[in-house]
C-alpha cells in the first residue's frame, strides 16, 4: 500500500507522520500533537497532501479505526500491518488479519502485562538449552518483537533495498517463508522464536474476543461458524446433532 | 524476622479440593483450623459469571487462573546428563492458584481408578511374573486396595454430583457402563450427560470393533442437583468454556462453591489468602513439625505454630515444600536411596485427528469439559501385557469439550501454518474434525524424579524444584500402540483423512499435554520406598499429612481427581477417628 501511495507521487503515510511527529499516529495522544488542536491524523493527511478521497480511506483503514498505537512506532506498525496482511490475507475465504484490527490487538498486548512478561520467569543465568526446555531468552515478548522487527527490516533492506511493507505481496510472503524455514539467521533474536511469537499473536488476535481489538465484529468467528461468547447449548446439543447451527457471533461486549 | 503468631490446632497449606475437604470434615472437631492459600479469594459471582468468563484469551491462552511462574516455577531437564533450566512460562501443565486451586479450572472428569491401578505390582507379578517389569521401573502397589477406597470414591462422586453410568454394581456387569471398573455399591448420583455428535459416532465405531464404550464420568452436572451437604448445582450449559475456566452455572463441581463454603461456616476455621508458605519448621528431633513460615500479601513474614500440618497444595507444590523443609530423605537416584521426589510420573497422550466430509456437522463448540465417550479395553490390565510389550495402558476417548478457536482450529497435517491456504483449511475443517485420544499411564522410573535445583531460585530466595523426566520405552511403545488403535477407530467413524499423533519424544515442557503430575511423595507400605503411610501420614514426621496426586506411586491411564478427592476423605477419616484421639504414627514404621 505504501508503495502504491509513493508511486502516485504523494507523501507516504509514514513519511508524513515522521514529518509531523509520530504522536499524530496515535489518535489517543491528541494532546501531544505538534500541530496543536485535536485534528485527527486523517485530517492532517488531507490537509498536507491534498490527496484524493481514496487515499484518505486507505489511511483510515491502516490506522485501524480510531485506535492508536501505544507500543509500536510508525516503522514497527507498518511492519506489523504488512506482516498481518501476509500471514492472514484478505481473500475469497474470508477477512484478513489487518482488516480485523489485529495490529491494534498486538500493539495492546505488547503494551500490556503479557508484553511486559508479567507471567514470565526472567531470572538468570541464561542458557540456550534444548528445544524441550522451552523459552530461555532474557527478553519479554515486547522486547523480542521489537528486536525481531528491527532484525527483519535490516534483512529486507540488505536483500531488497526496501522496507518490508513496501515489498510486493509475493516478496513479503517470500520473506515470511524465509523466516519460517529459518533460512534467515536473525542477529538479535532466534528466527524461529520471533516468527513463532508473531504468528501466535496474529492467530490470537484474529480469533480472540473482539474486545481485545482484533476479530472486528466477530468476523473471524463468523467465517468458521463459532458463535462466540453467547454460549448456552443445553437445549441445542441433541436437536442439532449433525445439523448446522447458525447464530450471529457475539462478543462479550455485545452481551453485557 | 518472622512475627510469631498464636498456635492453632490444624494448619492446612493450600485450599483446593483436598484442603477444602479436610477443612470441612474437621469442622465437627471444634479444633482451631487455619488454611493458608497462596492465591487470592474467588467466587462464582462475580469472578466466573457469563459472559466475561467466556474469554478464551484471558483464561485459556493467558492462564489467568493459574500459577504465575514469575514468582515460583521449576527447572526442567530430560535426563541427569543435562543441566536443568527454568520453565520460564507455563506450557506442558497448568497448576492452579487461588481459592479452589486447580479444582476451579479442571474439566471435571471424575474416575475411580481401575483395581489394577491400586495393586499394579502384585497383580502384574501374579499374572506375568516379575520378569516382565523393566529393571529401572519402580512399579509399586498402593498400600490400600480399590475395595478399601470404594466408600470414599462414592462419597466424592456424591459431593461432585458426578454424571455417569455404572458398569459394575456389586459385581454385576452393566452394558453401557464401564464393564472394566471395580465393583461399585451405587450408581452415579446423576445420569450421563447428553452425547455430542462426535461421541455418537465414536460409540458406534467402538461397538462395531467389539469394544466397550461408555460415557465419561463427568462432574459437569447433567441436571440440577443438590449434594449431601445441601450444596446446589445448576445443570451444565454445555457452553464449551470449561477446562481453564471457572463455571458460571456451578455445574462443574469445584471446591470453591462446595466444600470450602461449608468449611467457612465453621467459626473455628480461618482462611488467609495471598499467603505463601515458604517452609515447614521442624523441632530439633526432626521428627515433629512445629510451625510453618509464610509471607502475606505485603511480604510480611509470619511463623504460624500448629499441632497438625496438612500439605494440601498442588502435587508439585507439596513435594517442593517437603524438599524445602527437609521432611523425609530426598531421593538419590545414584544410590537408589531416599524417597522425597522419587517416582515422579506424568501422563502420555497422542491419538488421531479425524477429518470428515462437510456433510458431517459436529457443532464442537457445544461442549463441556468432561463430555466424552471413553473405552477401557486397552487400559489397566484389560489387555495382554506380554502381547502388547508394555505395562499400563490408557483410556481411549472421543471428547467434546468445546472448540474455542484460538486453540482449536485443526488442519490436516501438511497444511501451511499461515496464508490463504491455511485459512481455507481452517474453515474447511473447523466443524468437521474430531479427535480420538489416548490418555496413557506413565510408570515410575529410577531416573525420573524431583529434587532441588543447585542454581535457580524463586522470588523468595528458595531453590527452585528441579524436574528430571522423560518418556521411557514402555510408554513410547504404549503411545504408539494406542495411536494405532485411535486411527482404526477414526477410520470406523468414517473419517476421510486421519492424522496420527504421538506426543513429542523426548518429553517437552513446551506444548500443553496434561496437568496430571503425579508422585514425588508417594504412599506405601514400605518406608524405604514411600514418604507416606497408607493414611497419607509422613513416616518420618507423623504430625504432617500430605494429600494430592503426589501420593500416587505411578500414574494411571485416567484423570487423577477422583482418587485425589477420595483419598482426602480417606485420610481425614483417619485423622479424625484415629490420629486426633492419639496423635502419633498410625502405622508402625
Amino acid at each position: 500500500m505504501s508503495t502504491k501511495d509513493k508511486g502516485q507521487g504523494g507523501v507516504g503515510r509514514r513519511d508524513f507522520l515522521k514529518l509531523f511527529g509520530a504522536a499524530g499516529a496515535a489518535g489517543a495522544a491528541a494532546s501531544t500533537l505538534p500541530l496543536g488542536g485535536s485534528a485527527s491524523a486523517d485530517e492532517m493527511v488531507v490537509a498536507a497532501t491534498g490527496k484524493t478521497h481514496h487515499h484518505v480511506t486507505d489511511v483510515t483503514k491502516t490506522r485501524a479505526e480510531d485506535s492508536g498505537y501505544e507500543f509500536f512506532n510508525i516503522d514497527e506498525s507498518a511492519f506489523i500491518e504488512a506482516a498481518l496482511d501476509t500471514l492472514i490475507p484478505s481473500d475469497s475465504t474470508g477477512p484478513g488479519a489487518k482488516e480485523l484490527g489485529v495490529a491494534i490487538y498486538i500493539d495492546r498486548q505488547m503494551a500490556g502485562g503479557y508484553g511486559k512478561g508479567d507471567r514470565l520467569y526472567l531470572e538468570g543465568p541464561y542458557g540456550e538449552g534444548t528445544s524441550e526446555q522451552g523459552y530461555q531468552l532474557p527478553m519479554t515478548p515486547s522486547e523480542l518483537i521489537r528486536a525481531g522487527i528491527a532484525d527483519v527490516e535490516a534483512y529486507v533492506q540488505e536483500n531488497h533495498k526496501s522496507t518490508f511493507d513496501s515489498l510486493s505481496a509475493k516478496d513479503r510472503a517470500a520473506v515470511m517463508t524465509d523466516l519460517e524455514s529459518k533460512k534467515v539467521d536473525l542477529p538479535t533474536v532466534p528466527t524461529a522464536t520471533f516468527f513463532g511469537l508473531l504468528l501466535q499473536l496474529t492467530i490470537e488476535g484474529y480469533f480472540a474476543d473482539p474486545m481485545y481489538g482484533g476479530n472486528k465484529d466477530g468476523a473471524a468467528w463468523k467465517m468458521i461458524g463459532f458463535p462466540g461468547a453467547d454460549a448456552m447449548y443445553m437445549d441445542k446439543i441433541e436437536p442439532f446433532r449433525n445439523k448446522p447451527y447458525q447464530a450471529e457471533p457475539k462478543g462479550i461486549q455485545d452481551i453485557i | 524476622m518472622a512475627t510469631k503468631l498464636n498456635a492453632v490446632d490444624v494448619l492446612i497449606v493450600g485450599l483446593g479440593w483436598t484442603g477444602g475437604i479436610i477443612a470441612k470434615e474437621l469442622a465437627s472437631t471444634k479444633l482451631k483450623i487455619v488454611a493458608l492459600e497462596r492465591g487470592g479469594p474467588r467466587d462464582t459471582n462475580p469472578d466466573f459469571i457469563d459472559p466475561q468468563i467466556h474469554d478464551e484469551l484471558r483464561y485459556a491462552a493467558r492462564h489467568d487462573l493459574m500459577q504465575n511462574v514469575r514468582r515460583e516455577t521449576i527447572t526442567f531437564r530430560n535426563s541427569e546428563s543435562q543441566t536443568a533450566l527454568p520453565m520460564r512460562q507455563l506450557g506442558s501443565f497448568l497448576p492452579g492458584q487461588g481459592v479452589g486451586g486447580a479444582g476451579v479450572h479442571w474439566n471435571g472428569v471424575t474416575w475411580r481408578w481401575l483395581e489394577w491401578d491400586h495393586q499394579a505390582r502384585s497383580r502384574t507379578v501374579d499374572k506375568y511374573g516379575e520378569k516382565i517389569i523393566p529393571s529401572d521401573m519402580h512399579l509399586q502397589d498402593w498400600p490400600i486396595t480399590y475395595d478399601d477406597l470404594e466408600p470414599y470414591y462414592d462419597k466424592f462422586e456424591k459431593t461432585c454430583g458426578t454424571s455417569g453410568k455404572a458398569g459394575n454394581i456389586n459385581g454385576r456387569k452393566i452394558d453401557g457402563g464401564n464393564i472394566f471398573e471395580g465393583s461399585r455399591k451405587n450408581e452415579y448420583p446423576n445420569p450421563p450427560m447428553i452425547a455430542a455428535q462426535s461421541m455418537v459416532m465414536f460409540e458406534k465405531a467402538a461397538r462395531n470393533l467389539g469394544y466397550h464404550p461408555f460415557p465419561n464420568p463427568s462432574s459437569n452436572a447433567s441436571r440440577d442437583y443438590v449434594n449431601p451437604d445441601g450444596v446446589a448445582f445448576g445443570q451444565c450449559h454445555y457452553c464449551g468454556f470449561c477446562e481453564r475456566f471457572g463455571c458460571e452455572a456451578n455445574a462443574k463441581a469445584s471446591p470453591h462453591f462446595t466444600v470450602i463454603p461449608m468449611a467457612l461456616k465453621n467459626p473455628n476455621f480461618e482462611l488467609r489468602t495471598n499467603s505463601i508458605v515458604l517452609k515447614v519448621n521442624l523441632d530439633s528431633t526432626r521428627k515433629k513439625a512445629v510451625s510453618v513460615t509464610y509471607l502475606d500479601a505485603r511480604g510480611r513474614e509470619f511463623e504460624q505454630p500448629a499441632d497438625l500440618i496438612i500439605l494440601a497444595a498442588y502435587a508439585l507444590g507439596n513435594v517442593n515444600l517437603l524438599l524445602q523443609s527437609g521432611i523425609g530423605v530426598p531421593y538419590d537416584p545414584a544410590m537408589g536411596k531416599g524417597v522425597v521426589g522419587r517416582n515422579y510420573a506424568y501422563q502420555c497422550g497422542g491419538g488421531a485427528t479425524a477429518f470428515f466430509d462437510k456433510k458431517t456437522i459436529l457443532n464442537r463448540f457445544m461442549g463441556a469439559g468432561a463430555l466424552g465417550t471413553c473405552m477401557d479395553d486397552f487400559n489397566g490390565d484389560n489387555y495382554d501385557f506380554v502381547k502388547a510389550g508394555y505395562i499400563g495402558g490408557g483410556g481411549i476417548s472421543c471428547s467434546n469439550s468445546g472448540a474455542r478457536p484460538i486453540q482449536s482450529h485443526p488442519t490436516p497435517r501438511g497444511t501451511p501454518r499461515w496464508g490463504s491456504e491455511w485459512k481455507k483449511a481452517v474453515v474447511d475443517s473447523y466443524d468437521h474434525a474430531a479427535s480420538v485420544g489416548n490418555q496413557g499411564a506413565v510408570m515410575a522410573y529410577r531416573q525420573n524424579y524431583l529434587s532441588l535445583d543447585p542454581t535457580y531460585t524463586d522470588v523468595f530466595g528458595r531453590p527452585l524444584m528441579r524436574m528430571t523426566f522423560d518418556f521411557q520405552d514402555n510408554e513410547i511403545k504404549q503411545m504408539n500402540a494406542q495411536a494405532d488403535i485411535c486411527v482404526t477407530l477414526a477410520k470406523e467413524m468414517g473419517a476421510i483423512k486421519i492424522d496420527r499423533n504421538v506426543p513429542p519424544i523426548p518429553y517437552s515442557i513446551v506444548p500443553y499435554q496434561s496437568t496430571h503430575n503425579t508422585g514425588g511423595a508417594v504412599f506405601g507400605a514400605d518406608p524405604s520406598t514411600s514418604v507416606l503411610n497408607k493414611y497419607l501420614q509422613v513416616w518420618d514426621v507423623p504430625n504432617v499429612f500430605v494429600t494430592g496426586a503426589c501420593v500416587f506411586p505411578q500414574n494411571a491411564g485416567k484423570n487423577p481427581t477422583g482418587p485425589v478427592g477420595a483419598l482426602a476423605y480417606w485420610a481425614v477419616d483417619a485423622i479424625k477417628n484415629q490420629y486426633l484421639k492419639n496423635p502419633g504414627p498410625l502405622v508402625p514404621s
